[in-house]
């Protein structure tokens, strides 16, 4: 047994006491940030309080739309899929009148099952064929949407969709309606990352790593990519069943390709190989389009300029800087303060 | 009854006839050598057996069972695994875990049990189970280095200890210490012999360094144009005459080798 002085033991000391800090970091991050945004709705304008609840929604997209990407699978349906969700939320709530409680999982459903249509050609296809195959399963979709007129209200859609409500609880109006979005968010992502953490999600990046020593060890790749697939398919149905009652009227235009274009942007601005990338994808670019918005007829051409610049200059997205940011961040404020204070002094004794 | 047999089997690919009517019967615990020239049908047979490509005609058997036409994850699983010829590993994942997504078929996770975790004893088993793999290959001190950062010889090393996570029954390695240094090979050809006296896995082999499969094998396939040339052991093999010119007068390098009569 060395005594306490033993400059090693010392040594330990701080190490597991910063290593508690390090540990205890991201969950008091994670803390503040939901106790801000549980306060925030009641200081913010309605158009910010619109605009963080179009956010939670998307935040599921970019969420579960990075969740099948882990595969190595980039599909281009995962907007019309979220439009399956609506549409089937929007349906279900007119025609069967059944509550809002029910009718969002139920959107999730129809949306898997869209998707598990969609997959099932689509395993024969890999890489870019997947790509423009998706495309092409999700644009037939759509066409179905603009053509049809009952029960999808063709071009001009469904409209009057009821208002949405839990046990004689109006969540329609503006906060109610924003905690509602948040809490499912919030849900969702819990279950995206515990799935992302886990064996499987290792199992899904392992595919995208090395398709044939994946199935050689014992990974049924095609049934791996299926359930990824499905899965992400679900929680676009849940963001499109919650998109629907937020409108109340929805229509083809929601779901087409421009839209899907803004999902792409916002994980290769945010990459996609962790969890949070897409997230800070999101944020950044949720950001940069409201600060642009008096030039909205150049969005266009910024949004292009912005993923060229990214595809060349920073590949893996904003999440690749992390690792280099994240040690100056990770420091102690002690710490934080001594380096001022030595940047000060040079500084001073320069001038 | 033998624990790996095929039947008349065939892989065509158009015209070229890869694989070609091959009776092939392995007895458990043998270790059993594949050689033949270049484009004799080797890599062919193993990409069949494993079911990487499917058979153009004929059967394969493993512990009686059918399992040519099925996926290799399921062949996995009746226990029948293989390694690759090139450098085959999950590059962004560490050693540890490399071993630990290879015992995918035995944890058998569920959605919900990934959403509750709740198989977290089950996967502390796991993990030791890799651990101690690892240990035998003798990778466990470097089991958190990400994989593609070690030298070739650790990552073929790598390679058999993820065939290994399995719990394969039979184990078919593709040119095991291809590009190794002599140390490595030896190491190697140590461990495969381990494996055969005590952890009792049949091992098929494919190779082209003579040395080991000689040293190793107590008998030996030769193919030749996806013809199955002649069968036997090592000694018998290095004297047949058609198997020397078959490889075209290379018996020399048998020869070098010190294992020609």
């Amino acid at each position: 047994m060395s005594a306490p002085s033993d400059p090693r033991t010392m040594g330990t000391v701080v190490d597991s006491r910063r290593e508690r800090l390090r540990r205890l970091g991201p969950w008091l991050v994670l803390g503040l940030t939901l106790a801000v945004l549980c306060v925030l709705p009641f200081e913010m304008r309605p158009y910010h309080r619109e605009m963080t609840m179009v956010f939670f929604i998307n935040l599921i997209m970019v969420t579960s739309y990075r969740l099948i990407t882990t595969t190595g699978d980039w599909s281009f349906a995962h907007i019309v899929l979220m439009g399956a969700g609506a549409y089937g939320a929007a349906l279900i709530a007119k025609h069967a009148g059944l509550p809002f409680g029910v009718v969002v999982p139920m959107a999730g459903i129809v949306a898997a099952l869209v998707g598990a249509a969609f997959i099932v050609p689509l395993l024969r296809t890999a890489g870019f064929g997947f790509f423009i195959a998706s495309f092409a399963f999700g644009e037939l979709v759509r066409l179905i949407w603009v053509k049809v007129q009952f029960p999808f209200g063709g071009a001009r859609g469904i409209i009057n969709i009821p208002s949405p409500e839990i046990l004689g609880l109006k969540l329609g109006s503006s906060i109610p309606y924003y905690f509602t979005c948040f809490i499912v968010a919030l849900i969702s992502l819990t279950i995206l990352y515990r799935i992302d953490k886990s064996r499987m999600g290792n199992a899904w990046k392992a595919i995208h790593g090395d398709e044939m020593l994946a199935e050689c060890v014992g990974i049924n790749v095609a049934h791996h990519r299926s359930f990824a697939f499905i899965t992400g398919a679900f929680f676009a149905g849940i963001a499109g069943g919650l998109l629907a009652f937020h409108m109340g009227a929805i229509d083809p235009r929601n779901f087409d390709l421009t839209q899907m274009v803004y999902l792409i942007i916002w994980v290769v601005v945010g990459g996609a190989v962790t969890f949070w990338g897409p997230i800070i994808g999101l944020i950044v670019v949720t950001i940069a389009f409201e600060w642009t918005r008096p030039l909205l007829e150049w969005r266009p051409l910024m949004f292009g300029a912005i993923l060229i610049l990214f595809l060349i200059f920073l590949p893996g997205g904003l999440e690749s800087l992390l690792p280099k940011i994240g040690p100056t961040l990770c420091r102690s404020p002690v710490e934080q303060l001594a380096r001022v204070r030595r940047w000060l002094t040079t500084f001073v004794a320069r001038t | 009854m033998a624990l790996l047999e095929t039947k008349g089997l065939s892989k065509h690919f158009g015209g070229l006839k890869a694989v070609s009517d091959l009776d092939l019967s392995v007895e458990e615990g043998e270790i059993r050598g594949i050689i033949g020239p270049n484009g004799a049908g080797k890599t062919t047979l193993f990409n069949v057996i494993s079911g990487t490509y499917k058979p153009t005609s004929g059967e394969v058997f493993l512990n009686g069972e059918r399992i040519s036409g099925l996926r290799p994850s399921r062949i996995a699983a009746k226990g029948g695994v293989r390694t690759f010829q090139r450098t085959a590993l999950f590059k962004d994942f560490t050693v540890l875990q490399n071993v630990s997504i290879a015992r995918h078929l035995l944890a058998n996770e569920s959605l919900l049990g990934a959403v509750f975790g709740t198989a977290r004893r089950m996967e502390k088993a796991h993990e030791a189970r890799a651990l101690e793999i690892l240990e035998f290959i003798g990778l466990a001190d470097i089991k958190n280095e990400l994989s593609h950062n070690l030298p070739h010889g650790h990552q073929r090393a790598l390679g058999v200890a993820m065939a290994l996570a399995t719990e394969p029954r039979l184990l078919m390695l593709d040119e095991p210490v291809a590009g190794m240094n002599p140390q490595e090979t030896a190491r190697m050809t140590e461990l495969i012999r381990k494996l055969r006296d005590e952890w009792k896995i049949t091992i098929l082999l494919v190779e082209h360094d003579m040395r080991t499969v000689m040293g190793l094998c107590e008998y030996i396939t030769v193919l030749n144009f996806g013809h199955k040339l002649t069968e036997g052991a090592p000694k018998e093999i290095v004297s047949n005459q058609e198997v020397i010119e078959a490889y075209l007068g290379s018996d020399n390098i048998l020869e070098d080798d010190g294992f020609a009569s």
